[in-house]
């Protein structure tokens, strides 16, 4: 049998060490060639993933397991479930775009950039995969290495601050997180995830494990009232950086919530789940209302995130299998979406040097066909239906209006919301005269420029017309999960 | 037959599709031809689904499982009842003429495979909205629709006014979709489906069924979930206070204003509250909302009809105050009558705003009738065709208006339920201001002294400058308009033919379905009615026939308030053109009223817009940069900074420090263990 899981992690590590070789700038061309074979390769070992999943059984597939520190009962344990196998493909593919998008546009240090994006790739893939506590966390902090590399060298005018703040906010968020690992060891003694799904757990201890796992995953997603290093850190990151933060890391958050803190903690997840809703609610809502006044396109798109990203703590919370369902279409969705979106910020940076939406307007007369993309996406962040972005929000909608109408109430606010800020954002940067000589001399997109954004836009429009293989894949899962947080640990 | 249900739907957004993408390399020609020819599959296609659904074969059946989860099955599908067959046909026939139409009018524009490709995606999705067998599509042709018509009231982007229109009507809408989307989920949350054949066939086990939604207050299911549905149609189908945004989509292209903003998508909202008809029927406060917001939107915008000088605000406005009139019959149970009204305005509010674009080409895109006058002698078809719409719109026999309106107010007499007494009052006296304003227009746009012989460059060009301003790339010297020396001219074949061809159904589609529509099977099973509401029943008791329905209407109260809305507006606008100026003086705070529109907009983009902003700019600065980040995130940088400096002191270095502090530390422990 090949390790495909195995595979996803190592062959782009492995690459993007190959990369680093040819750090010379004389080398660059050669680099980008090397990163892109790497980041094709590493998109190819996990199609297998999907082809040869079998959708019927919540069990584990893929699997992996060899020892690792045997002290310590730590194994190297891979293995993935119809939740997690969605977000190691959506990852390889993203890796693949990111490293297309940054072909000419980055030109200092290319094979470090390059490189920096594969090895996070696989350490992504890593923490989607792992099912051992301690493999688990390595990943999970590992990855943040060359993030902070990425925002603290290739970013904007204010990278350093934007690097340490993402950095450490992340950092100390999980620190808690490590407690809680070595707890559940003591607990268990073992590390492996499965173990501690079956623990019993009294509810005070089931609470204070549930602090730890919070702190740690709600700050990644991010949730109101942690959320502001997002924006500080989408607008310094260079577009590449923006696109895997925005489409995979964030959901490294929430996906840690699905494999820790609902099956471990389940008695603490519903004696819990109002004040998680209540946060989402805020998100969606709050976040929505500051996107609208942002004079920045990256910041707006980053708070539109963060909304976003509430729709899939509240659909998890709601303890259906339309909610979680709803939430994990939106996380796949929203990987498409907003990888687009900062991909289009990046086409008009890499022409203005702006970011500012007063310094933009009419750009579709001069960029007709990037104006129809721009359409197209912001459409789909506004979710509107036969777009990707539909189907995540109004499934969750759908469910939070079962739970408790006003739940619903609260959550189809967005539909209002999300339209005015990225429609007046599209109003004042795409429609209307051209705006200033800078606009008139705007060209279109570059014949690389468009099949990145036509892979995404297929991408986008294919989910939306037709969902349900990718429900599909997660439906048995979804009720696995479900049934261990209906069941009492107590 | 699925087949060809797909085929009726997938041959326009095909068109759309290939001209979208390669519009500009086809070239005009083949761009319109195949948009034309896909419309036209559609067209044909319909009607011949429209007789078989006539004999009698009703298709309810899936085309693919949209989404899964378990039980839950959300499909993509098709109903083909006698409901949706009807709409087909009136959106495809309208589609057809107005795409025939806009080979004329946009002539001139760059844009123009563009807007093709906008107007047959358009009809797809309307086609999926009417043709859905379940709430999911019907929310995704109602979104759809809402971005094509988002796209075409912006088709001009450069235009300030355009953008600032399509924005504000998609948010108007979104406001509305918002209380559809809680219906939807209300009928699912309770219903366990989407599909519309389990849920109707469910619904009356749930007459009996309450929620609470505040406090104890136990709420009848039924009339909270009918009342959000009924919020979209109010988005939707343009009902106050959501109707802001149908005025200023005039600022797209008139071909649209015809196809989506008068005769299609704006009466989505009918159709769907008729489709809901097993729905809406078990709750008596719905329906009685229903009834009051048409009432209120018949009348109230009929008003502002009278105050408009931009040939298309009128018309706009007339199609609000329709909408109501429809919105009214649904709220009485009248459905059949609403979607009989539906049609026949379909067809002559297509045929007037069409007019009035033939107006405008010939004008040379001057709206303000003020400028116009005496254009009969020069457009003899536009003005034929106009008088046919005008005299439909008016509800005169014999014309088609005639009926469907006479049905309406007839039904509303006839009901029981709470509002009608306000309802009735509200369509009769919407009877006179509607044929006042439609001849008010046609004898200010056709009759009279031509007002355009005068220099274009009067005072009146400052204050409605933006109505003539024009498209994209029309020639510089289309500005100066016509005068004396360059006399309008009538449009080209394009342009009235589609006239003609919609004048005719403006006249004959009266008197052909009153009868089988409001009185026979006509809708099968597709409209539902509690014999509590059946207000057409007993209208069917008075029922002689057509020339008995025509005497008995010429005997009564709407056809002599038409008459005299008539009479007054030849006397105000022909006779004593003083007048008019001496009344608005008169009317003084009324007149300012109906002139700022009852202030919705004032308040909206003071209250709404304003408001957001505030509250979004308040909780950035004072929540996300002052609270979190200034207080938490960077106090806490702050603190240990701090901490550390302090701290700093006690490594000082000097070892008679570090002596003391352990001598210090040595008596205090020491007396802590004495001492305990």
């Amino acid at each position: 049998m090949i390790p495909y899981l195995s595979l996803s992690i190592w062959v782009p590590i492995l690459a993007g060490l190959a990369v680093l070789v040819l750090h010379r700038d004389s080398d660059a061309h050669r680099a980008r060639w090397v990163a892109l074979a790497g980041a094709l390769a590493g998109f190819l070992v996990t199609l297998p993933l999907f082809t040869h999943f079998d959708t019927t059984t919540s069990a584990l597939q893929f699997v992996e397991r060899g020892e690792w520190i045997p002290r310590f009962d730590v194994w190297y344990f891979l293995g993935v479930d119809g939740i997690s196998v969605l977000f190691v493909i959506l990852n390889s593919l993203m890796t693949l775009l990111v490293v297309w998008a940054g072909w000419e546009v980055i030109q200092s240090r290319v094979a470090q950039y390059m490189a920096a994006f594969l090895i996070m790739s696989g350490l992504i893939n890593g923490a989607f995969a792992a099912m051992d506590g301690v493999l688990f966390y390595v990943f999970f902090e590992a990855m943040l290495i060359p993030m902070y590399l990425i925002i603290g060298i290739w970013g904007g005018p204010r990278r350093e601050y934007a690097a340490i703040k993402f950095f450490l906010y992340t950092l100390a968020g999980s620190v808690l997180m490590l407690v809680a690992l070595v707890y559940l060891y003591n607990v268990t003694e073992s590390f492996a995830l499965q173990d501690w799904y079956r623990v019993p757990l009294s509810l005070p201890v089931q609470i204070a494990l549930f602090a730890a796992f919070f702190l740690a995953f709600s700050v990644k997603v991010p949730m109101w009232p942690v959320h502001t290093w997002l924006p500080d850190a989408h607008v310094e990151a260079p577009t590449g950086g923006s696109v895997i933060l925005a489409a995979i890391t964030l959901k490294i958050g929430a996906y840690g919530f699905i494999r820790f803190i609902l099956p471990i903690l389940p008695d603490a997840s519903r004696y819990l789940s109002g004040f998680v809703i209540v946060l989402s609610l805020v998100a969606v809502i709050y976040i929505g209302f500051v996107a609208l006044v942002q004079a920045d396109m990256k910041k707006l798109i980053a708070y539109s995130s963060i909304s976003h990203m509430g729709f899939v703590t509240l659909g998890f919370f709601l303890f259906s299998p339309l909610g979680v369902e709803g939430a994990l279409a939106q996380m796949i969705s929203h990987g498409f979406v907003s990888a687009a979106m900062f991909l289009c910020v990046g086409v008009l940076y890499d022409r203005m040097h702006s970011r500012q939406i007063a310094d933009f307007g009419g750009v579709a007369n001069t960029m007709p066909k990037f104006a129809a993309f721009v359409m197209l996406f912001s459409m789909a962040n506004a979710g509107l239906p036969a777009t990707s972005g539909f189907v995540g929000e109004f499934l969750v909608i759908l469910a939070a209006v079962k739970a408790n109408p006003w739940l619903g109430f609260a959550a189809a606010l967005t539909l209002i919301l999300g339209a005015a800020y990225t429609l007046w954002m599209v109003k004042r940067v795409v429609f209307g005269a051209v705006a200033n000589p800078h606009v008139a001399a705007l060209a279109d997109v570059s014949r690389r420029e468009f099949w990145l954004l036509a892979v995404v836009a297929v991408a986008v429009l294919a989910m939306g017309i037709w969902p349900k293989p990718f429900v599909d894949v997660m439906h048995v899962s979804v009720i696995d999960l479900l049934a261990h947080v209906a069941k009492s640990k107590l | 037959m699925k087949t060809l249900y797909l085929v009726i739907a997938l041959a326009p957004l095909f068109a759309s599709v290939v001209v979208g993408l390669y519009g500009p390399k086809l070239g005009r020609t083949v761009s319109h031809w195949l948009c034309i020819l896909g419309v036209a599959v559609s067209m044909v296609a319909s009607v011949f689904v429209w007789r078989d659904v006539q004999a009698g074969n009703v298709f309810n059946g899936d085309v693919y499982t949209w989404l899964a989860s378990g039980d839950l099955r959300f499909a993509v599908g098709f109903l083909i009842d006698p409901l949706t067959a009807t709409m087909m046909v009136v959106v495809t026939f309208v589609s057809l003429m107005v795409h025939i139409y806009t080979i004329g009018y946009m002539a001139e524009d760059p844009g123009y495979t563009r807007f093709f490709s906008y107007i047959s995606l358009f009809t797809f999705s309307m086609l999926m909205l009417v043709m859905s067998n379940n709430f999911v599509q019907l929310f995704f042709g109602w979104e759809a629709v809402g971005l094509v018509s988002y796209l075409l009231i912006g088709f001009w982007y450069e235009r300030p006014t355009a953008i600032y229109a399509n924005l504000k009507a998609f948010l108007a809408n979104r406001v509305g979709d918002f209380g559809f989307v809680l219906g939807i989920g209300l009928v699912l949350a309770y219903f366990g489906s989407l599909d519309y054949a389990t849920v109707f066939a469910k619904a009356p086990e749930f007459a009996n069924t309450t929620v609470t939604i505040w406090g104890d207050q136990a709420w009848s299911l039924m009339t909270v979930a009918c009342i959000c549905l009924f919020v979209g149609a109010m988005g939707k189908s343009a009902q106050v206070p959501l109707h802001v945004w149908l005025p200023d989509s005039m600022e797209g292209p008139t071909p649209i204003s015809a196809l989506i903003h008068a005769a299609t998508m704006v009466t989505a909202g009918i159709f769907m509250v008729a489709r809901m008809s097993p729905l809406f029927e078990l709750s008596e406060t719905a329906l009685s909302v229903v009834t009051v917001i048409g009432a209120t939107t018949a009348l109230f915008m009929a008003f502002l009809g009278i105050v408009q000088n931009d040939i298309k605000r009128v018309v706009a406005y007339s199609t609000l105050s329709q909408l109501g009139y429809m919105t009214v019959a649904l709220g009485v149970s009248a459905y059949s009558a609403a979607i009989f009204h539906l049609m026949t305005h379909a067809f002559f509010k297509a045929l007037l705003f069409l007019g009035a674009g033939s107006v405008i080409i010939a004008m040379h895109h001057e709206q303000d009738l003020r400028k116009m006058g005496g254009l009969r002698k020069y457009m003899p078809i536009t003005w034929a065709t106009a008088v046919v719409g005008s005299l439909a719109l008016a509800g005169i026999p014999p014309f088609a208006g005639f009926f469907s309106k006479d049905a309406i107010i007839e039904a509303v007499h006839l009901s029981k339920i709470p509002g009608h007494g306000y309802a009735y009052f509200a369509v009769m006296a919407g009877v006179f201001i509607t044929a006042f304003y439609s001849f008010r227009m046609l004898f200010l746009a056709f009759h009279g002294k031509p007002r355009w012989t005068e220099s274009a460059h009067d005072a009146g060009e400052a204050e409605h400058g933006h109505d003539a301003s024009h498209g994209v790339g029309h020639e510089p010297d289309a500005h100066h308009g016509v005068d004396a020396d360059h006399p309008p001219k009538e449009s080209p074949w394009v342009v009235t033919v589609p006239l003609v061809l919609l004048a005719i159904p403006s006249v004959y589609t009266g008197w052909t379905y009153i009868e089988p529509m409001l009185f026979g099977g006509y809708f099968g099973d597709s409209l539902v009615v509690r014999p509590e509401h059946a207000v057409l029943w007993e209208l069917k008791n008075e029922w002689h026939g057509v020339a008995a329905f025509v005497q008995h209407g010429v005997m009564s109260l709407p056809f002599w308030l038409a008459l005299a809305g008539i009479a007054a507006a030849w006397y105000c606008y022909l006779v004593n053109p003083a007048l008019p100026e001496r009344l608005k003086r008169l009317a003084g705070p009324v007149y300012t009223l109906l002139d700022n529109k009852y202030y919705f907009d004032r308040f909206n983009d003071w209250f709404f817009a304003g408001g957001s902003r505030k509250v979004g700019g308040a909780l950035f600065e004072v929540g996300d940069r002052g609270v979190i980040d200034g207080f938490f995130v960077n106090g806490t940088a702050k603190v240990v900074g701090l901490a550390a400096a302090l701290l700093r002191h006690i490594q000082s270095g000097y070892v008679y420090h570090y002596a003391f502090t352990m001598i210090v530390g040595v008596f205090a422990l020491l007396t802590w263990w004495v001492g305990r």
